[in-house]
């Protein structure tokens, strides 16, 4: 049960949702942009978060699309993981959005949703930050369309009032060698130990990682020593390593030196999975 | 800051056939909403927090769970809760593997499954495997599950046939044409 009590908008164009937003924020409610819900739900039961109204994207044309323009997939925000999967135009975004959460509640989890959250792990973003995908926001200042790099760092960030509306990512992408593992401590449903999505593009191995810090990321650095050919494996592992952007995390999942056995495992596996295509 | 006012909403939407006119607070879960305001009881809060699948029901025929998704998003749409599928194969196959225990996960794996039947009558293991990864049986019956589920998956082509003509046909629950003369507001 909820305990605090909301306003709740369902807007059908972009435009409407912008000034939804834009009123209701001079009203000092609060409003919160709402796509599959699952994750503000659950704060908001926690009583972790308080928003005073939330303005529900999912009846917008926009967000709900999959489909081509030119050579770029467009993928609307709120198109849930479980059709994005079905619909698979993308099958290392398939595969990575698989691992999230299990069947029914991808049924409700949307791709933007999922980038946006606040939860560590996000791990829909990794195949975004590989194939340098392009995004398409909405706000006061009407629409633009930037780079997930400069929205996307550690966690989404957007200027107040903004939100995703499509992700476009170039067709050279979608086809190209790629691999990716989930590692749980146990079963087949919950978070991560290490999450490593990677992909091949020019003959040297992109990768991103959830799981391992308190958020998703790329590094350049890693994937420069990743692709060092002149030394041994294990001395690119253990450089990549050095290269990691925050501690490695110790939870109920494992801890951080489990973690990073665990996570040198990986790469050694992608590493060679890629090579050898 | 939240509102202090309760807002309500009217919802229209259609449950086990029926319309149903109702005035829910935004704030609702779509399971207090339907246990509460509807006395559909057999959707069950169990973790709240979307992990364990106690709660849930088919919404469009796909299953979600009731206690992550607000009353209000379910306008126009069509749900089927456990009391909608007093007819299902799954159901009597359950009952008749005795795939339970305790009972309380129950209705959320068949409504599962009933689910999973009517999107992909032909799923394979895995993607029965994929499907059912989203209930938790914590008196771990999970060896009657399974054999319930690949009873009803493994029928005899005959009989899946006759199942499957059903299914479309609405017997199990999802009628909308049944839904406009049966209405009731609250």
């Amino acid at each position: 049960m909820i305990p605090f009590d909301f306003e709740y908008y369902k807007p059908s164009s972009v435009r409407e949702a912008v000034l939804w937003f834009q009123q209701l924020q001079v009203q000092r409610k609060n409003p919160m942009y709402f796509s599959g819900g699952t994750e503000i739900i659950t704060w908001a039961r926690r009583n972790s978060i308080q928003p005073g109204a939330v303005i529900d994207l999912k009846a917008i044309p926009e967000c709900g699309v999959i489909g081509f323009h030119q050579d770029r997939l467009i993928l609307g925000s709120c198109v849930s993981l479980s059709v994005l999967s079905s619909a698979n135009p993308f099958p290392l975004l398939s595969v990575t959005a698989l691992g999230v959460a299990d069947q029914t509640a991808r049924n409700q989890i949307t791709l933007g949703g999922n980038i946006c959250g606040k939860i560590h792990f996000r791990e829909t973003v990794l195949p975004l930050l590989m194939s340098d995908s392009r995004v398409i926001l909405a706000g006061e200042k009407g629409a633009r369309e930037v780079s997930i790099h400069e929205v996307f760092l550690h966690q989404i960030k957007l200027e107040k009032g903004e939100f995703i509306v499509q992700i476009l990512i170039e067709r050279e992408y979608l086809s190209l060698p790629f691999f990716h593992v989930k590692k749980r401590q146990i079963g087949n449903v919950g978070y991560p130990l290490v999450t490593m999505a990677a992909l091949k593009k020019d003959e040297r191995t992109r990768t991103a990682y959830s799981g391992v810090c308190v958020f998703p990321f790329r590094s350049i650095e890693i994937d420069q020593a990743l692709n060092d050919a002149t030394i041994p494996l294990t001395n690119r592992i253990e450089q990549a390593i050095g290269k990691l952007p925050a501690p490695v995390v110790t939870n109920e999942e494992g801890s951080a030196a489990y973690r990073e056995y665990v996570l040198k495992q990986t790469m050694a596996e992608a590493v060679i999975t890629l090579e050898g295509r | 800051m939240p509102t202090t006012e309760p807002v309500y909403y009217s919802l229209t939407c259609y449950v086990n056939g029926e319309r149903q006119t109702l005035r829910v607070r935004a704030a609702n879960t779509l399971l207090h909403v339907l246990r509460e305001d509807l006395g559909l009881t057999g959707c069950k809060p169990g973790c709240e927090n979307g992990d364990c699948g106690a709660c849930t029901i088919l919404v469009n025929g796909l299953p979600i769970k009731s206690c992550l998704m607000l009353a209000v998003e379910a306008e126009g749409l069509q749900m089927t809760t456990i009391e909608g599928l007093r007819n299902s194969p799954v159901l009597s196959v359950f009952a008749r593997k005795q795939a339970f225990q305790c009972g309380y996960c129950t209705p959320g794996f068949i409504v599962n499954c009933h689910g999973l039947l009517s999107a992909h009558p032909d799923a394979n293991v895995e993607t029965i495997r994929f499907w059912l990864e989203s209930n938790i049986c914590r008196c771990t019956s999970y060896e009657e599950i399974h054999e319930a589920v690949q009873a009803v998956f493994c029928a005899e082509e005959r009989c899946k046939a006759v199942i499957l003509r059903e299914l479309r046909r609405g017997r199990y629950g999802r009628n909308p044409s049944y839904s406009e003369n049966h209405t009731t507001d609250r």
